[in-house]
């Protein structure tokens, strides 16, 4: 599946797949059409350019799918070109695609997202059942940081932010596909905030005695683990031995599956098992092959100590401040004390190499924040800015107006929009107005209308 | 001579000689009748004009002063007022107070020389002394902290001050003037005569034409349309007589019957003198001129209210222009999505959604009380930019009125303002 996704382009007679076969000889149909409906739509102002430029780039992409040699970047010269891509694969996705959406297998999204979509979001894609992220601006840097990165250096931290309901979370999902698409280790927390608060069964730590496990939450994100990185479990072993009690423990040289599957049958032990977990991929995740072989452009063969990793925690905020779980003696628990957030906070200093650390703040579902806030400092704290500090940071703003009017078409083409106002340009500007080109007010907005 | 005057006035009979010494009763102009002035009351007179005698220094400035005093007359309570020194207890019970005609012209000299007198304090000019000048002197000189307005001193012409009050309506007799007087309601009486004298006379006139073959049903050049009949109070006020709320009713019947007639324009001035025009609702909105600031670009402002929420704004004419309100942008002020449709339907229905930069400040009240105010202050701002029509339709949209509802007081003995406590049986 892996390599359907990240090779679409080619012929469907090199292909074996069938599935992959389908969706190559029907996709580029789709732009086609989206053309014709789509210059319906566009206001008079954009209708001439869009005219010229489509038409010909329609024409042309028909002709070399006959000779089965699509080239993916075939640059888009319009400004403003439909809302749909081809290209399914982060990896090729650059300036020309922003604004247009791009469409995930759904099997990928099962198996790189069993929870890790926004909820929002997840609703969408029931409903429209098919999972299309639109390209954005931050995604897009990240990614092309992410190829350029020296993997042989430290972890570099990619810190997403933006004000409330811009696309923080789906932009980071985005990047994950393009690590998972590059065979990547994916270590994906969808909400750090669940991990310090509403928690239902906190047990003190049999492995150290001033910290909490909760059991529940490191059931579910091994769970999750399990099916995202099917494949590593087998191949990566592990580097002690790990005694969980007197009689239980795991030999040296076991493979990562054994000690999951372990997690996931004595639950007492689980979170402790997400600990050791996170400490193997740590330590093996530039490996000595990788951090000798430096930057490589071809993808990373599967080995012992050959692969990349990719951390991905949204809500990173949560993991600095308070919680509202008590101990005992009523007193406040601190998020150092929660086994869970402990050792996600030791993944999240970059002192391991061969990987990327992408992190979203999240306002929403943060505690003791004031709701404006939503800059780094803010949320997260004098503590955590300090020990995050160096990172990247990435700000997703609201929708521009080519983004706008891409998902404005998207919503139509769905036929989402069903309002018979929702068509005319006084409609969209009175959407425009309440929504305030903001990606979430938006969705909310038109699922009413 | 005053004195004299005064020493003839002594008893009731001898003050309706004075009163009668004036000319007859003459359409409603109001002849004072002394009547009821009680001679009991005039040692209490006495004593209380020699109390306040020397208590006020604008009535010691008047000229007349003594004259006042010798002729006995209750000084007008409010004339200058001094309050509550002026209302005793005796003099309250002696009913209402009512004055000759002569009184009357003599308050009046006494207040115009007084207007002079008090520009000359003032080092005004006593020929240009309007009533303005008059407040604002006697806010000076008698400054007053009591809570209640009509308790501070006021300085007015008699007119405003003395109430209207009936002509004395018999003779040296003792028989009434009218033939309706012992009706009991000669005045309203008197006036349903005249209105069916009038409607009679229509018709005459109306049968001489249709004998003549000159009539016309159309002729019927008045507009009437935009007045109102006299209601019941103000016409209580004309007659100078109660009337009930079914003479009223009747009143209208009459009136309503004479304006059906179609030559009822004959009668046209003796119509209107009964009947209203009402104001023509101000259909012109004022707008403000539009300014320019620094970079040149158009901006009005204005504000706006509802319930407790206050509400500045400044739209400018610029399309990339975002909104701010207090500083925020308004998709994170106003989280509810009806408020910001509030906020939007101005600039919607001018058809100006996009074109303009809102900054805005708004205090107090709720968070649909803000939007409110917000709209409102931006409809008034928009004037400035549309065209005279379309302030015309915003007008009759309803967005140029504010809204005046207001949260209704809570009761005693209830829980809120219409909710009742749980009624528990004991």
């Amino acid at each position: 599946m892996r390599t359907s996704t990240s090779l679409p382009h080619i012929a469907p007679n090199q292909n074996g797949d069938v599935h992959t076969t389908n969706a190559v000889t029907e996709r580029p149909k789709k732009p086609v059409q989206f053309l014709i409906m789509a210059l319906h739509r566009l206001s008079l102002r954009l209708r001439q350019t869009v005219t010229q430029t489509r038409a010909l780039h329609g024409s042309g992409r028909g002709q070399q799918l006959g000779s089965a040699a699509v080239e993916p970047e075939l640059p888009v010269r319009s400004e403003h070109a439909i809302f749909r891509t081809t290209e399914g694969d982060p990896a090729h996705h650059s300036e020309q695609h922003l604004g247009q959406h791009y469409t995930l297998p759904p099997a990928t999204v099962r198996t790189l997202f069993p929870q890790g979509l926004p909820p929002r979001f997840q609703l969408q894609v029931k409903t429209f059942n098919e999972c299309s992220v639109m390209v954005r601006e931050p995604a897009v840097e990240i990614i092309s940081h992410l190829k350029r990165a020296d993997y042989s250096k430290p972890a570099i931290r990619y810190l997403l932010y933006g004000e409330r309901g811009t696309g923080k979370s789906l932009s980071l999902c985005h990047a994950l596909n393009y690590c998972s698409n590059q065979g990547w280790v994916i270590l994906h927390v969808p909400d750090a905030h669940l991990w310090v608060k509403n928690c239902s069964e906190l047990l003190p730590s049999s492995f150290h005695s001033s910290r909490f496990d909760q059991p529940i939450q490191a059931v579910q994100w091994l769970r999750n683990f399990r099916v995202t990185n099917e494949h590593f479990l087998s191949k990566i072993k592990t580097t002690r031995r790990y005694v969980w009690n007197k009689r239980e423990s795991t030999e040296e040289g076991q493979t990562l599956r054994e000690i999951v599957e372990h997690g996931l049958s004595r639950v007492k032990n689980s979170s402790d098992v997400v600990g050791v977990v996170l400490r193997e991929l740590r330590l093996q995740a530039g490996g000595p092959a990788s951090s000798a072989g430096g930057p490589e452009e071809e993808k990373v063969e599967e080995g012992q100590g050959r692969f990349r990793l990719a951390v991905a925690v949204d809500g990173t905020n949560a993991l600095w401040g308070q919680t509202t779980l008590k101990k005992e003696d009523k007193t406040p628990i601190a998020p150092e004390e929660l086994t869970l957030a402990y050792n996600l906070k030791k993944m999240l200093k970059n002192d391991w190499c061969g990987g990327a650390i992408i992190a979203a703040l999240s306002k929403t579902g943060s505690l003791f924040t004031p709701s404006s806030a939503y800059l780094p400092q803010e949320l997260l704290g004098e503590e955590g800015f300090v020990s995050l500090e160096p990172f990247l940071p990435v700000p997703v703003p609201v929708y521009d107006e080519k983004e706008f009017e891409s998902c404005y078409q998207y919503y139509i083409d769905r036929n989402w929009l069903q309002h018979e106002q929702s068509r005319t340009e006084e409609g969209k500007k009175e959407v425009i107005f309440l929504s305030n080109r903001n990606p979430a007010v938006l969705e909310r907005l038109c699922a009413s209308l | 001579m005053k004195q004299q005057k005064a020493c003839s006035s002594v008893g009731v009979a001898s003050a309706r000689i004075v009163a009668l010494a004036e000319p007859p009763p003459c359409g409603h102009a109001p002849v004072y009748d002394l009547t009821d002035m009680a001679a009991s009351s005039r040692a209490a007179m006495k004593s209380f004009l020699r109390r306040c005698g020397h208590c006020w220094s604008v009535t010691k400035a008047l000229p007349s002063e003594k004259a006042v005093l010798q002729l006995n007359h209750v000084i007008p309570a409010r004339w200058v007022s001094s309050g509550a020194v002026f209302l005793q207890k005796n003099l309250a019970a002696a009913g209402p107070e009512k004055f000759t005609l002569e009184f009357i012209k003599k308050q009046i000299e006494e207040f115009n020389i007084g207007q002079r007198h008090l520009a000359n304090i003032m080092g005004e000019d006593p020929e240009s002394f309007t009533q303005e000048d008059i407040d604002r002197s006697i806010e000076y000189l008698f400054p007053s902290g009591l809570f209640d307005k009509r308790a501070r001193p006021v300085m007015k012409h008699p007119d405003l001050i003395f109430p209207k009050q009936r002509a004395v309506q018999w003779d040296q007799d003792g028989r009434p003037f009218h033939f309706l007087f012992y009706t009991g309601k000669q005045s309203y009486y008197s006036l349903m005569h005249d209105i069916l004298g009038k409607v009679l006379s229509v018709e005459r006139y109306q049968d001489r034409m249709r004998s003549k073959d000159l009539f016309t049903q159309e002729s019927k050049p008045m507009s009437m349309s935009g007045g109102r009949w006299l209601s019941k109070e103000e016409l209580e006020e004309v007659l100078v007589e109660p009337m009930s709320d079914h003479d009223h009713a009747r009143f209208l019947q009459l009136m309503d019957r004479l304006l059906s007639l179609p030559y009822c324009s004959l009668e046209e001035e003796f119509i209107w003198r009964y009947r209203k025009q009402l104001a023509v609702q101000s259909t012109k909105e004022l707008a403000q001129p539009l300014q320019l600031d620094q970079e040149g670009v158009a901006f009005s402002s204005a504000q706006g209210r509802r319930k407790t929420a206050r509400a500045t704004v400044q739209v400018r004419d610029i399309s990339s222009g975002t909104i701010l309100i207090n500083g925020v942008n308004y998709l994170r002020y106003f989280t509810s999505l009806q408020d910001r449709q509030e906020l939007m339907f101005p600039l919607q229905f001018v058809g100006r959604l996009g074109r303009h930069a809102v900054e805005g400040t708004v205090s107090g009240g709720g968070h649909s009380a803000q939007a409110g105010a917000l709209r409102l202050a931006i409809s008034r701002a928009l004037l400035s930019f549309v065209s005279e029509s379309e302030r015309e339709s915003m007008r009759q949209a309803g967005l140029l009125t504010s809204d005046p509802r207001i949260k209704e007081r809570k009761k005693p003995g209830q829980a809120g303002a219409r909710k009742k406590f749980t009624w528990n049986k004991r």
